[in-house]
């Protein structure tokens, strides 16, 4: 079991009020993207159900159990790739897997292979360019032991043409796994073109403003972000998320 | 595969390139020295005053069986100092860093150990410990010990605070962090700390000697300070400078050879 409920999560640093009655849910299987400007609180919020921070109200909740400050309850791949740089890759990518049992390597290794990267295996992550990182951080998130992902922005530094490769990547790999996926970005299409549903965030203090449902079937092809449908979304979330709350 | 290759490849290249540049330096000894030699010809400078090169070097040749002793002697005890005094550097800042309460408490006296003079140490030592080695390895352990702890604690504390949110978040427990993030994170920093105490160990060793020992390069030089043979005590110089340059050497083919993957490595010689 491995559904996340967040339920009224409200979270301040000092004075600042960062997060304020945030409430949404991610069901099994499910891909859900949260969107939210710059500086919104998106970090934040993967901190409180990583259990890095305690929320100064409301519950987390994950397969039923309350999470509230614990750790290691789910899998993340932060902001930056955050490999470990005097690790190989294939070291880095069994990290998650390592801290609470033996690691699999040939698992680990064939899945790299899988992401492209069979040729680095055992190289250093400063050999590697970006995407290529954010490639393996995301391989150390799927081995880890937990069924639930969290990804904060891992395409943001990508430019555009690496950026579509590498959506269309996670979504392949990920159609094979399907282990629930919350998923961070401030690109609206990287948003509808992955999820299940999208959540619109508001800023200062961040609650949920609007959540979208979108319907298009899986396995997603590269050619629906083109269509006037997927267009018709885009400007609808935009309109959401330009307006004033 | 191809990525081994071009590692054992940037050996061979970083090889090359030591060659290809340590030439200036040498030239630039070679150079003063040749100056020197002139110059205490030229000038009849007597040679109780500053001794020629050339009569540094046959001295130094000529009596090696009467100094070699002195020479193993020194080695034996910097090396032996070092290491106990970088064990114990390392060993505090390993224990300072896990207790944050304790750190707070000991850092202040940690920097404070460094304010007393070797010198103002030594009658005290002396009377506490004789005049055996004991006394000698506390002098070199507490020039040691310093370096290696500052330089591991700092390493510890400026771990990348990405990575360790996410070791947290991924469960790993506070052994785990120290272990697989916090002690490979300061490695190079601990070498840094290493380096200094490598040349500090020779000269705390020396320091040791002239205060009261029977053998070593600091009696030679002592020895030879009093009949005013100053070749030797050029002789005893030279072999201290050696003696810190491969002690140093030695900490760069370790640091070489324990830090991998850092951003970099392949442009530095
Ligand atoms: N540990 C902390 N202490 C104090 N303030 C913090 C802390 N962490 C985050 N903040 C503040 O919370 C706010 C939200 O930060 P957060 O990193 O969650 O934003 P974000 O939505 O992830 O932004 P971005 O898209 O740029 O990554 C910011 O104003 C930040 O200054
Ligand atoms: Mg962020």
């Amino acid at each position: 079991m491995s559904e996340l409920k967040v339920s009224e999560v409200s979270k301040s640093f000092g004075e600042k009020k960062v997060l304020q009655s945030v409430s949404f849910s991610v069901k099994e299987g499910e891909f859900v993207s949260l969107l939210g400007p710059s500086g919104s609180g998106k970090s934040t919020l993967f901190h409180l159900i990583g259990g890095l921070y305690t929320p100064d109200e409301g519950e987390l909740y994950l397969g039923g159990e309350n999470i509230n400050g614990k750790r290691g309850k789910i899998s993340y791949t932060p902001q930056s790739p955050s490999l470990f740089p005097w690790r190989t890759v294939l070291d880095n990518v069994v990290l998650g897997e390592e801290l609470h049992a033996k690691p699999n390597k040939e698992r680990a290794s064939a899945m790299l292979e899988r992401a492209g990267l069979a040729d680095y295996v055992n190289a250093y992550p400063h050999q590697l360019s970006g995407g290529m990182r954010q490639r393996a951080a995301f391989v150390r998130s799927l081995l880890s032991p937990q069924p639930f992902i969290c990804l904060d922005e891992p395409f943001s530094a990508l430019d555009e043409f690496t950026r579509l490769d590498m959506q269309k990547w996670l979504l392949s790999i990920w159609e094979e796994n399907r282990k629930s996926v919350l998923f961070v970005t401030h690109n609206i299409e990287e948003a509808i073109y992955l999820s299940e549903r999208v959540l619109v965030l508001s800023s200062n203090p961040a609650t949920v403003k609007r959540e979208f449902t979108i319907p298009f079937e899986r396995p997603r092809r590269e050619e629906l972000v083109l269509t006037e449908e997927f267009l018709d979304w885009k400007k609808q979330i935009y309109h959401e998320l330009r307006s004033e709350a | 595969m191809e990525v081994e290759g071009t590692a054992s490849g940037s050996t061979l290249m970083i090889m090359k390139k030591i060659v290809e540049q340590g030439w200036r330096p040498v030239l630039v000894v070679i150079l003063l020295l040749i100056l020197w030699e002139a110059s205490s010809r030229l000038f009849a400078i007597p040679a109780w005053l500053l001794p020629s090169p050339l009569t540094i070097m046959e001295e130094g040749l000529s009596s090696w069986s009467n100094y070699a002793h002195h020479l193993v002697s020194t080695t034996k005890l910097s090396i032996v100092g070092f290491v106990i005094g970088t064990s114990i550097g390392l060993l505090i800042a390993v224990l300072l860093h896990l207790m944050p309460h304790v750190r707070q408490a000991f850092y202040p006296l940690l920097i404070l150990s460094q304010n007393i003079p070797i010198i103002v140490l030594a009658p005290l030592l002396i009377i506490w410990f004789g005049f055996g080695v004991l006394p000698k390895l506390f002098i070199i352990t507490l020039v040691c010990f310093f370096p290696v702890a500052v330089a591991a604690l700092d390493g510890f504390r400026q771990t990348n605070a990405e990575m360790k949110h996410y070791m947290y978040m991924a469960g790993a427990s506070k052994r785990q962090v120290f272990s697989k993030l916090e002690l490979p994170h300061a490695l190079p920093t601990v070498f840094s700390g290493l380096k200094i105490s490598a040349t500090y160990s020779v000269m705390g060793a020396v320091i040791s000697e002239w205060l009261g020992a029977n053998k070593g390069i600091g009696v030679y030089m002592t020895l030879a300070q009093s009949s005013f043979r100053t070749d030797r005590v050029f002789v005893a110089i030279f072999f201290i400078m050696l003696l810190c340059l491969l002690f140093f050497s030695f900490i760069i083919a370790l640091e070489r050879f324990c830090i991998k993957g850092q951003p970099g490595q392949e442009a530095k010689s």
